[in-house]
Protein backbone atom coordinates (compact mmCIF):
# COMPACT_ATOMS: atom_id res chain seq x y z
CA UNK A 1 0.00 0.00 0.00
CA UNK A 2 2.85 2.33 0.84
CA UNK A 3 4.52 1.43 -2.20
CA UNK A 4 1.54 1.72 -4.19
CA UNK A 5 0.67 5.55 -2.64
CA UNK A 6 4.83 6.74 -3.57
CA UNK A 7 3.65 5.93 -6.85
CA UNK A 8 0.48 7.88 -6.95
CA UNK A 9 2.84 11.14 -6.18
CA UNK A 10 5.29 10.33 -8.19
CA UNK A 11 2.52 10.35 -11.34
CA UNK A 12 1.23 13.46 -9.78
CA UNK A 13 4.40 15.03 -9.72
CA UNK A 14 5.18 14.13 -13.47
CA UNK A 15 1.46 15.76 -14.26
CA UNK A 16 2.20 18.84 -12.74
CA UNK A 17 5.82 18.88 -14.13
CA UNK A 18 4.00 18.38 -17.50
CA UNK A 19 1.50 21.43 -16.87
CA UNK A 20 4.60 23.60 -16.12
CA UNK A 21 5.92 22.58 -19.06
CA UNK A 22 2.95 23.54 -21.01
CA UNK A 23 2.90 26.91 -19.39
CA UNK A 24 6.65 27.95 -19.67
CA UNK A 25 6.03 27.03 -23.31
CA UNK A 26 6.24 30.66 -24.45
CA UNK A 27 9.94 31.26 -25.48
CA UNK A 28 11.16 27.92 -26.39
CA UNK A 29 11.78 26.88 -29.27
CA UNK A 30 9.66 24.10 -31.09
CA UNK A 31 11.76 20.99 -30.95
CA UNK A 32 12.87 21.56 -27.58
CA UNK A 33 8.75 21.73 -26.60
CA UNK A 34 8.30 18.49 -28.22
CA UNK A 35 11.17 16.85 -26.66
CA UNK A 36 9.76 17.59 -23.04
CA UNK A 37 6.48 16.36 -23.83
CA UNK A 38 7.75 13.48 -25.38
CA UNK A 39 10.15 12.96 -22.34
CA UNK A 40 7.69 13.56 -19.92
CA UNK A 41 5.40 10.84 -21.45
CA UNK A 42 7.84 8.41 -21.32
CA UNK A 43 8.10 9.12 -17.58
CA UNK A 44 4.44 8.85 -16.92
CA UNK A 45 3.94 5.79 -19.16
CA UNK A 46 6.43 3.96 -17.34
CA UNK A 47 4.39 5.05 -14.02
CA UNK A 48 1.39 3.53 -15.17
CA UNK A 49 2.50 0.35 -17.04
CA UNK A 50 5.04 -0.73 -14.24
CA UNK A 51 1.37 -1.02 -12.12
CA UNK A 52 -0.19 -3.39 -14.63
CA UNK A 53 -0.72 -6.87 -13.40
CA UNK A 54 0.82 -9.72 -15.75
CA UNK A 55 -2.27 -11.22 -15.69
CA UNK A 56 -3.31 -8.07 -17.88
CA UNK A 57 -0.11 -7.85 -20.02
CA UNK A 58 -1.69 -9.66 -23.36
CA UNK A 59 -4.34 -7.47 -23.47
CA UNK A 60 -2.28 -4.13 -22.52
CA UNK A 61 -0.04 -4.82 -25.41
CA UNK A 62 -2.34 -5.23 -27.95
CA UNK A 63 -4.47 -2.37 -26.75
CA UNK A 64 -1.06 -0.02 -26.31
CA UNK A 65 -0.36 -1.69 -29.80
CA UNK A 66 -3.67 0.24 -31.19
CA UNK A 67 -2.76 3.74 -29.70
CA UNK A 68 0.64 3.64 -31.58
CA UNK A 69 -1.67 3.27 -34.36
CA UNK A 70 -2.00 6.95 -33.35
CA UNK A 71 0.00 7.37 -36.60
CA UNK A 72 -3.50 7.15 -37.85
CA UNK A 73 -3.74 10.88 -37.32
CA UNK A 74 -1.13 11.66 -38.99
CA UNK A 75 -1.78 9.24 -42.38
CA UNK A 76 -5.20 11.30 -42.77
CA UNK A 77 -2.89 14.65 -42.59
CA UNK A 78 -1.15 13.16 -45.55
CA UNK A 79 -3.90 11.76 -47.58
CA UNK A 80 -6.74 14.45 -47.42
CA UNK A 81 -4.44 17.55 -48.13
CA UNK A 82 -3.95 18.48 -51.23
CA UNK A 83 0.06 17.01 -52.12
CA UNK A 84 -0.42 14.98 -55.92
CA UNK A 85 -0.88 11.63 -56.42
CA UNK A 86 2.82 9.86 -55.27
CA UNK A 87 2.07 11.55 -51.75
CA UNK A 88 -1.76 10.33 -52.00
CA UNK A 89 -0.87 6.70 -52.75
CA UNK A 90 1.04 6.37 -49.89
CA UNK A 91 -0.62 8.44 -47.52
CA UNK A 92 -3.79 6.15 -48.51
CA UNK A 93 -1.79 2.89 -47.96
CA UNK A 94 -0.83 4.28 -44.76
CA UNK A 95 -4.56 4.88 -43.71
CA UNK A 96 -5.48 1.37 -44.25
CA UNK A 97 -2.34 0.09 -42.35
CA UNK A 98 -3.06 2.38 -39.60
CA UNK A 99 -6.86 1.59 -39.32
CA UNK A 100 -6.30 -1.95 -39.14
CA UNK A 101 -3.86 -1.48 -36.52
CA UNK A 102 -6.67 0.62 -34.48
CA UNK A 103 -9.91 -1.25 -35.07
CA UNK A 104 -7.85 -4.49 -35.07
CA UNK A 105 -6.17 -3.86 -31.64
CA UNK A 106 -8.83 -2.13 -29.52
CA UNK A 107 -11.31 -4.69 -30.78
CA UNK A 108 -9.39 -7.69 -30.26
CA UNK A 109 -8.50 -6.17 -26.91
CA UNK A 110 -11.87 -5.84 -26.05
CA UNK A 111 -12.78 -9.43 -27.01
CA UNK A 112 -9.84 -10.64 -24.82
CA UNK A 113 -10.62 -8.18 -21.47
CA UNK A 114 -14.56 -9.20 -21.90
CA UNK A 115 -13.23 -12.61 -21.05
CA UNK A 116 -11.54 -12.25 -17.56
CA UNK A 117 -14.00 -13.26 -15.11
CA UNK A 118 -14.44 -13.54 -11.58
CA UNK A 119 -16.83 -15.35 -8.86
CA UNK A 120 -16.28 -12.31 -6.60
CA UNK B 1 -12.34 23.38 -36.99
CA UNK B 2 -10.20 26.11 -36.03
CA UNK B 3 -6.40 25.33 -35.30
CA UNK B 4 -7.05 25.75 -31.73
CA UNK B 5 -9.47 23.59 -31.12
CA UNK B 6 -8.41 20.78 -32.98
CA UNK B 7 -5.64 21.10 -30.51
CA UNK B 8 -7.93 21.19 -27.90
CA UNK B 9 -9.78 17.51 -29.22
CA UNK B 10 -5.56 16.62 -29.20
CA UNK B 11 -5.26 17.12 -25.57
CA UNK B 12 -8.60 15.29 -24.76
CA UNK B 13 -7.53 12.46 -26.61
CA UNK B 14 -3.79 12.21 -25.29
CA UNK B 15 -5.71 12.66 -21.60
CA UNK B 16 -8.18 10.11 -22.66
CA UNK B 17 -4.94 7.57 -23.66
CA UNK B 18 -3.76 8.15 -20.11
CA UNK B 19 -6.93 7.27 -17.89
CA UNK B 20 -7.55 4.59 -20.54
CA UNK B 21 -4.05 2.88 -19.86
CA UNK B 22 -4.66 3.22 -15.97
CA UNK B 23 -8.06 2.02 -16.12
CA UNK B 24 -5.99 -1.82 -17.48
CA UNK B 25 -4.33 -1.68 -14.03
CA UNK B 26 -7.74 -3.79 -12.95
CA UNK B 27 -9.15 -6.53 -14.72
CA UNK B 28 -12.51 -4.61 -13.45
CA UNK B 29 -11.94 -1.58 -14.81
CA UNK B 30 -9.77 -2.87 -17.76
CA UNK B 31 -12.94 -2.96 -20.49
CA UNK B 32 -13.72 0.61 -19.67
CA UNK B 33 -10.08 1.56 -19.83
CA UNK B 34 -10.06 0.01 -23.61
CA UNK B 35 -13.42 1.38 -24.23
CA UNK B 36 -11.88 5.15 -23.33
CA UNK B 37 -8.65 4.33 -25.44
CA UNK B 38 -10.48 3.88 -28.79
CA UNK B 39 -13.14 6.84 -28.11
CA UNK B 40 -9.74 8.91 -27.85
CA UNK B 41 -8.79 7.43 -31.28
CA UNK B 42 -12.33 8.54 -32.45
CA UNK B 43 -11.74 12.04 -31.11
CA UNK B 44 -8.77 12.53 -32.72
CA UNK B 45 -9.24 10.84 -35.95
CA UNK B 46 -12.60 12.84 -36.49
CA UNK B 47 -10.75 16.43 -35.08
CA UNK B 48 -8.05 15.76 -38.15
CA UNK B 49 -10.90 14.89 -40.93
CA UNK B 50 -12.02 18.64 -39.85
CA UNK B 51 -8.71 19.67 -40.26
CA UNK B 52 -8.91 22.75 -42.95
CA UNK B 53 -6.36 21.52 -45.03
CA UNK B 54 -8.12 18.33 -45.57
CA UNK B 55 -9.98 18.66 -49.19
CA UNK B 56 -10.51 14.77 -49.96
CA UNK B 57 -12.44 13.39 -47.79
CA UNK B 58 -13.90 10.43 -50.03
CA UNK B 59 -10.89 8.88 -50.77
CA UNK B 60 -10.06 9.27 -47.07
CA UNK B 61 -13.15 7.23 -45.59
CA UNK B 62 -12.73 4.62 -48.49
CA UNK B 63 -9.22 4.04 -47.25
CA UNK B 64 -10.80 3.87 -43.22
CA UNK B 65 -13.45 1.77 -44.72
CA UNK B 66 -10.94 -0.78 -45.74
CA UNK B 67 -8.64 -0.92 -43.03
CA UNK B 68 -11.65 -1.04 -40.19
CA UNK B 69 -13.39 -4.10 -41.32
CA UNK B 70 -10.17 -5.87 -42.15
CA UNK B 71 -8.95 -5.02 -38.42
CA UNK B 72 -12.47 -6.14 -37.88
CA UNK B 73 -12.42 -9.29 -39.45
CA UNK B 74 -8.91 -10.13 -37.98
CA UNK B 75 -9.75 -9.20 -34.62
CA UNK B 76 -12.88 -11.68 -34.27
CA UNK B 77 -11.70 -14.87 -36.50
CA UNK B 78 -8.50 -14.93 -34.70
CA UNK B 79 -7.89 -17.67 -32.10
CA UNK B 80 -6.57 -17.10 -28.55
CA UNK B 81 -3.72 -19.36 -29.17
CA UNK B 82 -2.74 -17.31 -32.35
CA UNK B 83 -2.97 -13.98 -30.44
CA UNK B 84 0.94 -13.39 -30.52
CA UNK B 85 0.96 -13.61 -34.14
CA UNK B 86 -1.57 -11.09 -34.11
CA UNK B 87 0.26 -8.71 -31.93
CA UNK B 88 3.12 -8.85 -34.24
CA UNK B 89 1.13 -8.59 -37.68
CA UNK B 90 -0.74 -5.07 -35.79
CA UNK B 91 2.56 -4.20 -34.79
CA UNK B 92 3.44 -4.61 -38.35
CA UNK B 93 1.21 -2.45 -39.29
CA UNK B 94 1.56 0.20 -37.55
CA UNK B 95 5.80 0.49 -38.80
CA UNK B 96 4.69 0.18 -41.96
CA UNK B 97 2.25 3.28 -41.91
CA UNK B 98 4.97 5.65 -39.72
CA UNK B 99 7.42 4.27 -42.62
CA UNK B 100 4.64 5.33 -45.68
CA UNK B 101 3.48 8.68 -43.58
CA UNK B 102 6.72 10.32 -43.44
CA UNK B 103 7.62 9.07 -46.57
CA UNK B 104 4.05 10.71 -47.86
CA UNK B 105 5.56 14.31 -46.02
CA UNK B 106 8.74 14.01 -48.30
CA UNK B 107 6.28 13.54 -51.37
CA UNK B 108 4.02 16.33 -50.03
CA UNK B 109 3.79 20.25 -51.39
CA UNK B 110 4.52 21.50 -47.46
CA UNK B 111 7.96 20.45 -48.25
CA UNK B 112 9.15 21.22 -51.53
CA UNK B 113 8.20 24.53 -50.87
CA UNK B 114 10.26 24.44 -47.39
CA UNK B 115 13.18 22.83 -49.73
CA UNK B 116 12.67 25.76 -52.53
CA UNK B 117 12.71 28.58 -50.36
CA UNK B 118 15.56 27.15 -48.52
CA UNK B 119 15.05 27.41 -44.98
CA UNK B 120 16.67 25.21 -42.45
CA UNK B 121 14.87 22.23 -41.27
CA UNK B 122 17.34 19.78 -39.91
CA UNK B 123 15.51 18.74 -36.81
CA UNK B 124 12.52 17.73 -39.12
CA UNK B 125 14.22 16.00 -41.44
CA UNK B 126 16.05 14.23 -38.58
CA UNK B 127 12.49 12.95 -37.21
CA UNK B 128 11.67 11.72 -40.66
CA UNK B 129 14.27 9.51 -40.99
CA UNK B 130 14.04 8.44 -37.51
CA UNK B 131 10.23 7.56 -38.34
CA UNK B 132 11.09 5.45 -41.54
CA UNK B 133 14.13 3.93 -39.95
CA UNK B 134 12.17 2.79 -37.08
CA UNK B 135 9.20 1.92 -38.39
CA UNK B 136 10.76 -0.20 -41.43
CA UNK B 137 12.38 -2.15 -38.49
CA UNK B 138 9.45 -2.15 -36.81
CA UNK B 139 7.65 -3.76 -39.80
CA UNK B 140 10.04 -6.50 -41.25
CA UNK B 141 11.08 -7.66 -37.71
CA UNK B 142 7.27 -7.82 -36.85
CA UNK B 143 6.45 -9.64 -40.35
CA UNK B 144 9.37 -12.21 -39.19
CA UNK B 145 7.88 -12.61 -35.64
CA UNK B 146 4.66 -13.28 -37.62
CA UNK B 147 6.25 -15.83 -39.41
CA UNK B 148 8.22 -17.96 -37.23
CA UNK B 149 5.51 -17.70 -34.62
CA UNK B 150 2.82 -19.08 -37.22
CA UNK B 151 5.73 -21.41 -37.67
CA UNK B 152 5.58 -20.53 -41.42
CA UNK B 153 7.77 -23.08 -43.35
CA UNK B 154 10.12 -20.98 -45.38
CA UNK B 155 11.18 -19.29 -42.29
CA UNK B 156 14.01 -21.19 -40.49
CA UNK B 157 16.49 -19.95 -37.46
CA UNK B 158 19.11 -18.25 -39.53
CA UNK B 159 22.12 -17.51 -38.11
CA UNK B 160 25.94 -17.10 -39.41
CA UNK B 161 29.11 -15.90 -38.73
CA UNK B 162 29.87 -12.23 -39.12
CA UNK B 163 26.08 -11.69 -38.27
CA UNK B 164 26.39 -9.26 -35.50
CA UNK B 165 28.79 -7.86 -38.37
CA UNK B 166 26.65 -7.27 -40.73
CA UNK B 167 23.46 -5.99 -38.23
CA UNK B 168 26.04 -3.36 -36.55
CA UNK B 169 27.03 -2.55 -40.83
CA UNK B 170 23.44 -2.39 -41.81
CA UNK B 171 22.47 0.09 -38.56
CA UNK B 172 25.62 2.37 -39.53
CA UNK B 173 24.53 1.98 -43.39
CA UNK B 174 21.02 3.11 -42.17
CA UNK B 175 22.00 6.11 -40.09
CA UNK B 176 24.78 7.31 -42.64
CA UNK B 177 22.03 7.22 -45.30
CA UNK B 178 19.67 9.15 -42.83
CA UNK B 179 22.29 11.66 -42.73
CA UNK B 180 22.23 12.03 -45.95
CA UNK B 181 18.64 12.59 -46.52
CA UNK B 182 19.51 15.48 -43.62
CA UNK B 183 22.35 17.44 -45.67
CA UNK B 184 20.59 16.77 -48.88
CA UNK B 185 17.11 17.42 -48.91
CA UNK B 186 16.60 18.28 -52.66
CA UNK B 187 17.26 14.37 -53.09
CA UNK B 188 15.76 13.73 -49.54
CA UNK B 189 13.39 11.04 -51.57
CA UNK B 190 15.94 9.15 -53.05
CA UNK B 191 18.05 8.76 -49.54
CA UNK B 192 14.70 8.03 -47.81
CA UNK B 193 13.66 4.88 -49.72
CA UNK B 194 17.40 3.57 -49.94
CA UNK B 195 17.49 4.07 -45.72
CA UNK B 196 14.26 2.56 -45.62
CA UNK B 197 14.89 -0.39 -47.72
CA UNK B 198 18.44 -1.15 -45.89
CA UNK B 199 16.65 -0.61 -42.43
CA UNK B 200 14.17 -3.32 -43.57
CA UNK B 201 16.72 -5.93 -43.97
CA UNK B 202 18.02 -5.10 -40.72
CA UNK B 203 14.51 -5.81 -38.92
CA UNK B 204 14.82 -8.78 -40.99
CA UNK B 205 18.16 -9.87 -39.65
CA UNK B 206 17.65 -8.78 -35.92
CA UNK B 207 14.59 -11.32 -35.55
CA UNK B 208 15.36 -13.74 -37.90
CA UNK B 209 18.36 -15.62 -35.09
CA UNK B 210 15.65 -15.41 -32.48
CA UNK B 211 14.40 -18.81 -31.42
CA UNK B 212 10.47 -19.62 -29.75
CA UNK B 213 11.39 -19.35 -26.37
CA UNK B 214 13.18 -15.61 -26.42
CA UNK B 215 9.60 -14.38 -28.55
CA UNK B 216 7.90 -12.81 -25.48
CA UNK B 217 10.93 -10.11 -25.58
CA UNK B 218 11.10 -9.44 -29.15
CA UNK B 219 7.29 -9.14 -28.98
CA UNK B 220 7.12 -6.50 -26.47
CA UNK B 221 10.39 -4.81 -27.79
CA UNK B 222 9.30 -4.34 -31.01
CA UNK B 223 5.61 -3.11 -29.76
CA UNK B 224 8.22 -0.18 -27.85
CA UNK B 225 9.46 0.43 -31.45
CA UNK B 226 5.72 0.89 -33.10
CA UNK B 227 5.46 3.62 -30.17
CA UNK B 228 8.69 5.24 -30.75
CA UNK B 229 7.84 5.16 -34.50
CA UNK B 230 4.45 6.65 -34.24
CA UNK B 231 6.33 9.42 -31.76
CA UNK B 232 9.02 10.58 -34.31
CA UNK B 233 6.26 10.76 -36.61
CA UNK B 234 4.76 13.37 -34.76
CA UNK B 235 8.12 15.51 -34.24
CA UNK B 236 7.66 15.26 -38.76
CA UNK B 237 4.48 16.95 -38.08
CA UNK B 238 5.17 19.27 -35.27
CA UNK B 239 1.82 17.21 -33.40
CA UNK B 240 1.85 16.58 -29.59
CA UNK B 241 -0.71 13.84 -29.53
CA UNK B 242 1.10 11.61 -31.97
CA UNK B 243 4.25 12.19 -29.48
CA UNK B 244 2.64 11.57 -26.00
CA UNK B 245 0.79 8.30 -27.63
CA UNK B 246 3.76 7.27 -29.28
CA UNK B 247 6.00 7.92 -25.89
CA UNK B 248 2.82 6.05 -23.65
CA UNK B 249 3.25 2.70 -26.25
CA UNK B 250 7.29 3.14 -25.99
CA UNK B 251 7.29 2.94 -22.50
CA UNK B 252 4.88 -0.06 -22.08
CA UNK B 253 6.76 -2.08 -24.15
CA UNK B 254 10.48 -1.32 -22.46
CA UNK B 255 8.44 -2.22 -19.42
CA UNK B 256 7.47 -5.33 -20.24
CA UNK B 257 10.68 -6.41 -22.29
CA UNK B 258 12.67 -5.77 -19.28
CA UNK B 259 10.08 -7.81 -16.86
CA UNK B 260 10.68 -10.42 -19.43
CA UNK B 261 14.19 -10.13 -19.70
CA UNK B 262 14.41 -10.28 -15.59
CA UNK B 263 12.51 -13.37 -15.90
CA UNK B 264 14.94 -14.79 -17.92
CA UNK B 265 17.50 -13.90 -15.73
CA UNK B 266 19.47 -12.60 -19.33
CA UNK B 267 20.35 -9.18 -21.01
CA UNK B 268 18.71 -7.59 -23.56
CA UNK B 269 21.67 -7.85 -25.77
CA UNK B 270 21.68 -11.54 -25.11
CA UNK B 271 18.24 -12.15 -26.54
CA UNK B 272 18.75 -9.78 -29.17
CA UNK B 273 21.77 -11.11 -30.04
CA UNK B 274 20.94 -15.23 -29.42
CA UNK B 275 23.88 -15.98 -27.17
CA UNK B 276 22.79 -18.58 -24.66
CA UNK B 277 25.80 -20.10 -22.58
CA UNK B 278 25.59 -24.07 -23.40
CA UNK B 279 26.85 -26.57 -21.60
CA UNK B 280 26.78 -26.48 -17.35
CA UNK B 281 27.31 -29.39 -15.93
CA UNK B 282 27.54 -31.09 -19.07
CA UNK B 283 25.36 -34.36 -18.00
CA UNK B 284 23.75 -36.39 -20.17
CA UNK B 285 20.32 -37.37 -20.56
CA UNK B 286 20.70 -40.85 -19.79
CA UNK B 287 22.95 -39.70 -16.72
CA UNK B 288 19.97 -37.34 -15.41
CA UNK B 289 16.88 -39.95 -16.48
CA UNK B 290 18.25 -42.45 -14.43
CA UNK B 291 15.23 -43.09 -11.82
CA UNK B 292 12.08 -42.12 -14.25
CA UNK B 293 8.58 -43.09 -13.02
CA UNK B 294 5.84 -43.06 -15.15
CA UNK B 295 2.23 -42.95 -14.53
CA UNK B 296 -1.14 -43.14 -15.77
CA UNK B 297 -4.02 -40.86 -15.75
CA UNK B 298 -6.37 -43.38 -13.08
CA UNK B 299 -3.30 -43.16 -10.68
CA UNK B 300 -3.09 -39.49 -10.66
CA UNK B 301 -6.90 -39.45 -10.37
CA UNK B 302 -6.53 -41.26 -7.27
CA UNK B 303 -3.96 -38.86 -5.98
CA UNK B 304 -5.99 -36.31 -6.61
CA UNK B 305 -8.65 -37.51 -4.17
CA UNK B 306 -6.43 -37.40 -1.69
CA UNK B 307 -5.65 -34.05 -1.94
CA UNK B 308 -6.46 -30.78 -0.43
CA UNK B 309 -4.26 -28.02 -2.90
CA UNK B 310 -3.67 -28.48 -6.26
CA UNK B 311 -1.19 -26.35 -8.48
CA UNK B 312 -1.44 -26.27 -12.44
CA UNK B 313 1.71 -24.62 -13.68
CA UNK B 314 0.65 -24.67 -17.66
CA UNK B 315 3.67 -23.58 -20.49
CA UNK B 316 3.38 -23.22 -24.08
CA UNK B 317 2.79 -27.02 -24.49
CA UNK B 318 -0.98 -25.97 -23.24
CA UNK B 319 -1.48 -23.19 -26.12
CA UNK B 320 0.11 -26.17 -28.56
CA UNK B 321 -2.23 -28.77 -27.81
CA UNK B 322 -5.15 -26.52 -27.13
CA UNK B 323 -5.73 -27.95 -23.85
CA UNK B 324 -7.24 -25.06 -21.85
CA UNK B 325 -10.65 -26.08 -21.96
CA UNK B 326 -9.64 -29.75 -20.57
CA UNK B 327 -7.98 -28.05 -17.74
CA UNK B 328 -11.08 -26.04 -17.25
CA UNK B 329 -13.06 -29.09 -16.55
CA UNK B 330 -11.13 -30.64 -14.52
CA UNK B 331 -10.51 -27.42 -12.50
CA UNK B 332 -14.13 -27.27 -11.98
CA UNK B 333 -14.57 -31.11 -10.99
CA UNK B 334 -11.85 -30.36 -8.34
CA UNK B 335 -13.53 -27.16 -7.32
CA UNK B 336 -16.99 -29.19 -6.86
CA UNK B 337 -15.41 -31.67 -4.59
CA UNK B 338 -13.59 -29.30 -2.37
CA UNK B 339 -10.13 -29.71 -3.78
CA UNK B 340 -8.57 -25.86 -3.80
CA UNK B 341 -7.30 -25.60 -7.56
CA UNK B 342 -4.36 -22.55 -8.60
CA UNK B 343 -2.19 -21.82 -11.22
CA UNK B 344 1.10 -20.91 -11.26
CA UNK B 345 1.88 -19.33 -14.20
CA UNK B 346 5.72 -18.21 -15.00
CA UNK B 347 6.13 -14.67 -16.75
CA UNK B 348 7.76 -16.22 -19.47
CA UNK B 349 5.67 -18.78 -20.01
CA UNK B 350 4.03 -19.23 -24.00
CA UNK B 351 4.83 -16.75 -26.66
CA UNK B 352 4.13 -13.16 -25.23
CA UNK B 353 3.80 -11.85 -21.72
CA UNK B 354 0.26 -12.43 -20.39
CA UNK B 355 -0.28 -15.84 -23.19
CA UNK B 356 -1.43 -17.81 -20.45
CA UNK B 357 -3.73 -15.68 -18.66
CA UNK B 358 -5.15 -15.03 -21.95
CA UNK B 359 -5.59 -18.36 -22.63
CA UNK B 360 -7.21 -19.60 -19.17
CA UNK B 361 -9.59 -16.64 -19.49
CA UNK B 362 -10.72 -17.67 -22.62
CA UNK B 363 -11.80 -21.37 -20.95
CA UNK B 364 -13.94 -19.34 -18.31
CA UNK B 365 -10.76 -19.85 -15.55
CA UNK B 366 -11.49 -17.37 -12.20
CA UNK B 367 -8.62 -14.81 -12.62
CA UNK B 368 -8.30 -14.68 -9.06
CA UNK B 369 -6.83 -18.12 -9.38
CA UNK B 370 -4.09 -17.12 -12.00
CA UNK B 371 -1.47 -16.31 -9.65
CA UNK B 372 2.51 -15.15 -9.92
CA UNK B 373 5.61 -16.97 -9.87
CA UNK B 374 6.05 -15.36 -6.28
CA UNK B 375 2.95 -16.04 -4.92
CA UNK B 376 2.94 -19.79 -5.72
CA UNK B 377 6.51 -20.27 -4.46
CA UNK B 378 6.12 -19.00 -1.26
CA UNK B 379 2.69 -21.53 -0.60
CA UNK B 380 4.45 -24.67 -2.31
CA UNK B 381 5.02 -26.36 1.09
CA UNK B 382 1.40 -26.42 1.12
CA UNK B 383 0.22 -28.01 -2.31
CA UNK B 384 -0.50 -31.94 -2.78
CA UNK B 385 -0.07 -32.44 -6.14
CA UNK B 386 1.67 -29.83 -9.03
CA UNK B 387 0.39 -30.49 -12.37
CA UNK B 388 2.98 -29.31 -14.90
CA UNK B 389 1.46 -29.29 -18.25
CA UNK B 390 3.70 -28.38 -21.13
CA UNK B 391 6.00 -26.29 -19.11
CA UNK B 392 9.98 -27.21 -19.22
CA UNK B 393 12.60 -24.86 -18.69
CA UNK B 394 10.27 -22.41 -16.03
CA UNK B 395 10.34 -25.49 -13.52
CA UNK B 396 14.27 -26.56 -13.94
CA UNK B 397 15.70 -27.03 -10.90
CA UNK B 398 19.16 -26.67 -12.07
CA UNK B 399 18.51 -23.29 -12.54
CA UNK B 400 18.88 -22.75 -8.73
CA UNK B 401 21.59 -25.25 -8.24
CA UNK B 402 23.95 -25.42 -11.10
CA UNK B 403 25.82 -21.92 -11.64
CA UNK B 404 26.95 -23.08 -14.86
CA UNK B 405 23.84 -24.25 -16.82
CA UNK B 406 22.30 -21.66 -19.17
CA UNK B 407 20.08 -20.60 -17.11
CA UNK B 408 21.76 -20.47 -14.17
CA UNK B 409 19.68 -17.54 -11.58
CA UNK B 410 16.53 -18.16 -13.84
CA UNK B 411 13.66 -17.54 -11.35
CA UNK B 412 11.69 -20.77 -11.89
CA UNK B 413 8.16 -21.80 -10.11
CA UNK B 414 9.80 -24.47 -7.03
CA UNK B 415 7.87 -27.39 -8.04
CA UNK B 416 9.76 -29.63 -6.95
CA UNK B 417 9.38 -28.35 -3.68
CA UNK B 418 5.58 -29.89 -3.59
CA UNK B 419 4.72 -32.80 -2.27
CA UNK B 420 4.13 -34.89 -5.63
CA UNK B 421 5.13 -33.36 -8.90
CA UNK B 422 2.76 -35.17 -12.17
CA UNK B 423 4.49 -33.68 -15.14
CA UNK B 424 2.49 -34.01 -18.20
CA UNK B 425 4.87 -34.08 -21.40
CA UNK B 426 4.94 -35.89 -24.68
CA UNK B 427 8.44 -37.08 -23.89
CA UNK B 428 11.09 -36.32 -21.96
CA UNK B 429 12.64 -34.17 -25.07
CA UNK B 430 14.16 -30.42 -23.47
CA UNK B 431 12.80 -27.29 -23.01
CA UNK B 432 14.19 -24.21 -24.99
CA UNK B 433 17.75 -24.43 -23.34
CA UNK B 434 18.36 -27.68 -24.73
CA UNK B 435 19.01 -28.89 -21.12
CA UNK B 436 17.67 -32.39 -19.33
CA UNK B 437 15.74 -31.55 -16.33
CA UNK B 438 16.25 -33.24 -13.46
CA UNK B 439 12.97 -32.55 -11.95
CA UNK B 440 11.72 -35.14 -14.23
CA UNK B 441 13.76 -37.91 -12.04
CA UNK B 442 12.88 -36.31 -8.59
CA UNK B 443 11.88 -39.07 -6.60
CA UNK B 444 8.54 -36.94 -5.60
CA UNK B 445 7.95 -36.43 -9.95
CA UNK B 446 5.53 -38.74 -12.17
CA UNK B 447 5.29 -38.67 -15.97
CA UNK B 448 2.62 -38.65 -17.59
CA UNK B 449 3.42 -38.68 -21.33
CA UNK B 450 0.85 -37.89 -23.98
CA UNK B 451 -0.70 -34.99 -25.46
CA UNK B 452 -1.77 -32.20 -23.32
CA UNK B 453 -5.46 -32.04 -24.08
CA UNK B 454 -6.14 -36.09 -23.60
CA UNK B 455 -3.87 -36.76 -20.79
CA UNK B 456 -6.10 -34.31 -18.84
CA UNK B 457 -9.17 -35.67 -20.40
CA UNK B 458 -8.39 -38.75 -19.32
CA UNK B 459 -7.66 -37.74 -15.69
CA UNK B 460 -11.04 -35.87 -15.47
CA UNK B 461 -12.73 -38.74 -16.80
CA UNK B 462 -10.82 -41.00 -13.95
CA UNK B 463 -11.60 -38.73 -11.69
CA UNK B 464 -15.30 -38.42 -12.26
CA UNK B 465 -15.92 -41.96 -12.13
CA UNK B 466 -13.64 -42.50 -9.01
Amino acid sequence: MLFSTLAMQEVDGVVKALAGAVQQSGGAAPLILLLTVFALAVFLGVEIITKIPPTLHTPLMSGSNAISGITLVGAVLATGADNGTWAGILGFSAVVFATMNVVGGFVVTNRMLAMFKTKK
Amino acid sequence: MSPDLIDLSYLLAASLFIIGLKGLTKPRTAVRGNLLGALAMLIAVVATMLDQNIVSVTGLLIAIGIGSIAGTILALKIEMTAMPQLVALFNGLGGGASVLVAGAFLAGREFSERVTSGAGFADVLTATAASGLIGAVTLSGSLVAFAKLQELKFVKDVSFPGQKLVNLLLTVGAIGLGWMLVTQPEHAQLWYWVMAGVALGLGVLLVISIGGADMPVVIALLNSYSGLAASATGFVLNNNLLIIAGALVGASGLVLTRIMCNAMNRSLGAVLFGTMKSGGSSLSDDEVYTSVKSTSADEVAMMLEVSQTVLIVPGYGMAVAQAQHAVRDLTNLLLNRDVDVQFGIHPVAGRMPGHMNVLLAEADIDYDRLKEMDEVNSMMDQVDVAIVLGANDVVNPLARTDPDSPIAGMPIIDVDKARTVIVVKRSLSPGFAGIANPLFAADNALMLFGDGKQAISEITKAFDDA
